[in-house]
């Protein structure tokens, strides 16, 4: 079976003044149509790096690795030089969400006219014709008064609008992938909640692929089918939510657990992870996660152990160096 | 019963706003007709979404936002600074006494300051103490307690990550020795692991030294975690004041009801969806009459729907305060 979007041993590094930084470490994804992953992980994690590669969207002094693919129906992204190519990708067959929905929009353009403008691009069709998609799209994500909306500016709009008129947009050109980058972390609770509620409804109603970006464990559980969790630029353990959040095993995606403040357990102590996430400037040898792992083994601890993931269950991927460690 | 530390009694907080030069002025309510009293040695915790007067209200118990009516009172052994008649010289002792820790670390050092001096600024402004030698003292003294090295002293902001300088921030508001913190926001830019850290850090330096906070912030599970006494609110009103733990376990306002349902659990298979509330938060320039939740609540009685309920907290059981127009649609 052919998957909708495969990532195969990717690298990324960012030429600096500072010297080459590692931004992604041999990573490896996959996803169906349908399906939601999520990729969860502290701030310079590279979630949003990961998801930027597959838009071609990382600045200029990014360097990928020669063997990486990124294949979207068999296509890798990564080969294409045309802008042509590009627009393939960029609007048509992928669409993303942005944290900010305030920063998406350009502050001096009607909303209309930018929902409009990119249809036209992807899409063969005259100004009425995606007019109407457009209005008939912020109508689908509850917009009200959507035709009023249409021509307004970003500023007139709240916070929750905002990023239900970016949904609106991004799913007017029908993607096959959406990808999700914190769409909901700038949104208030129960913004948040009508938000995810409509994710929850669109992306049954037009099978799409989904990778969502988040911090929060919470979102996760409730939107994504398979869960992804990445550490300093790795992906540490991998698999479907229910088992990763219920069975967690790395001794990272223990952390993130137990540092949670669960409202159904008051009682439970905030733990958090000891140490800092060091700079990826210098990034540990071996298994990144060492020099803060509570449970290193010795080799563990002096960087002997290359990492990569193994199938510790069916569909349960950890991280080499994490099966020894994670079973304390 | 121990003593309070504040009081603040039917505050409100008004702005004045003017669309254009041309239009007449309004005013806009923040904050309306506020009663509450923090204990000693309490962790007061305030939520609400963005627009519900969080903010406006932790500023006015710091005298950093005008007073429209009411007053806010702070009881420090024996003396009392009423913040409505206070006078400049009292404002500067109160200073010292009541700080303010804010939500980005990143934002609130400034960069081209020492670790150093920005712990030892307040020292230096309020002149508490009379030479270099002391003012350092008292800095590597509250470095130590916010688990600062000696080495931190010397480097800028820019070497630090946001939780070692959310600890910076932490020793700034507490070097001149406070005993009430705002804490707004504090945790909200920082991620799990190192918010758990500044967390069990804000409840040990209560302890040690004292403290009493009123912990602003929009995350109800935090909140549920670290607080006492918990008071939500809507709109410029406190809609429910509880104890946390009934709080969190026997809401009674709807809008309480729905903030607790909106939390996305951690377990898969609890796929509850949340009580969803219909529209946003409406405008502070024209809000409900009545109770202004009335146009979002999903059991609005007849009377509230009307807006023939007029806004006023009533005690339900001890200690557990809820809406008066609350009390009937829930």
């Amino acid at each position: 079976m052919t998957h909708l979007l495969e990532i195969n041993n990717l690298d990324v590094k960012f030429d600096t003044d500072e010297g080459r930084i590692t931004a992604i470490d041999n990573v490896s994804l996959t996803l169906d149509q349908g399906k939601v992953l999520g990729i969860v992980g502290e701030s310079g994690s590279g979630k949003s790096v990961t998801a930027k590669s597959i838009m071609q969207l990382n600045p200029g002094n990014t360097i990928y690795n020669e063997n990486a693919e990124i294949l979207i129906d068999e296509e890798n992204v990564l080969k294409f030089t045309s802008k042509n190519d590009l627009k393939k990708i960029r609007g048509g067959k992928v669409s993303m969400i942005f944290q900010e929905p305030m920063a998406s929009f350009a502050p001096a353009i009607k909303i209309g006219y930018q929902m409009v403008e990119q249809l036209m691009i992807h899409k063969p069709m005259d100004k009425k014709e995606a007019k109407n998609i457009s209005i008939d799209m912020l109508n689908r994500v509850g917009i009200a008064d959507a035709e009023k909306r249409f021509n307004q500016y970003a500023f007139e709009l709240s916070g929750g609008m905002r990023q239900r008129a970016m949904i609106a947009m991004a799913l007017s050109t029908m993607p096959k992938l959406l990808l999700a980058d914190e769409p909901t972390t700038a949104l208030d609770v129960t913004i948040q909640a009508q938000v995810i509620n409509l994710m929850k409804d669109i992306i049954k109603e037009y099978n799409m692929g989904v990778i969502f970006i988040t911090h929060d464990l919470g979102v996760i559980a409730q939107v994504a089918d398979d869960v992804a969790v990445m550490y300093l630029g790795s992906v540490v353990e991998q698999g479907p939510v229910n088992e990763i959040l219920k069975n967690p095993m790395h001794p990272y995606t223990k952390g993130l657990i137990n540092a949670l403040p669960d409202i159904n357990n008051l009682d439970a102590p905030l733990t958090p992870i000891p140490g800092n996430i060091p700079s990826p400037l210098d990034r540990p040898s071996g298994c990144v996660f060492r020099t803060r792992c509570p449970h290193a083994s010795k080799e563990g601890k002096e960087g002997n152990i290359k990492m990569g993931l193994v199938e510790i269950k069916p569909g349960h991927w950890l991280d080499k160096c994490g099966v020894d460690c994670g079973k304390t | 019963m121990s003593e309070n530390i504040v009081s603040v009694n039917n505050l409100s907080v008004s702005f004045d706003y003017q669309e254009n030069f041309l239009s007449k002025k309004q005013k806009i309510k923040a904050v309306n007709n506020i009663n509450i009293k923090i204990k000693k040695g309490s962790f007061f915790g305030l939520v609400g979404e963005s627009g519900s007067g969080k903010t406006t209200l932790g500023r006015a118990i710091l005298g950093a936002n005008k007073i429209s009516t009411g007053n806010v009172i702070f009881h420090d052994d024996g003396r009392d600074f009423d913040l409505t008649t206070i006078n400049s010289k009292e404002m500067k002792e109160y200073r010292k006494k009541a700080q303010l820790i804010f939500q980005d670390p990143y934002a609130a050092l400034s960069p081209r300051m020492t670790v150093r001096d920005i712990i030892a600024e307040p020292l230096e402004v309020m002149k508490i103490t009379n030479s270099r030698e002391e003012t350092d003292a008292r800095v590597r003294d509250i470095a130590a307690k916010c688990r600062l090295n000696l080495e931190h002293l010397r480097r800028f902001p820019h070497a630090f990550s946001g939780g070692q300088r959310q600890r910076i921030s932490i020793a700034r508001a507490l070097v001149s020795n406070p005993k009430f913190i705002v804490a707004d926001e504090s945790v909200a830019a920082l991620d799990v692991s190192i918010q758990a850290d500044i967390l069990n850090l804000l409840k040990q330096l209560q302890n040690e030294l004292n403290l009493t906070y009123l912990f602003i912030s929009h995350d109800l599970s935090v909140v549920a975690h670290v607080c006492d006494i918990v008071a939500v609110m809507y709109l410029g009103h406190i809609v429910e004041m509880a104890p946390s733990r009934e709080l969190f376990s026997n809401p009674r306002h709807p809008y309480t009801k729905a903030l607790l349902s909106s939390i996305p659990s951690i377990d898969p298979e609890n796929k509850s969806r949340a009580i969803e509330l219909q529209g946003e938060i409406p405008s502070a320039m024209n809000p409900p009459s009545g109770c202004v939740f009335r146009t979002r609540c999903p059991h609005a009685s007849k009377d509230g729907k009307e807006a023939n309920i007029e806004m006023g907290l009533v005690e339900v059981t001890p200690g557990h305060w809820v809406d008066r127009c609350g009390v009937n649609c829930a």
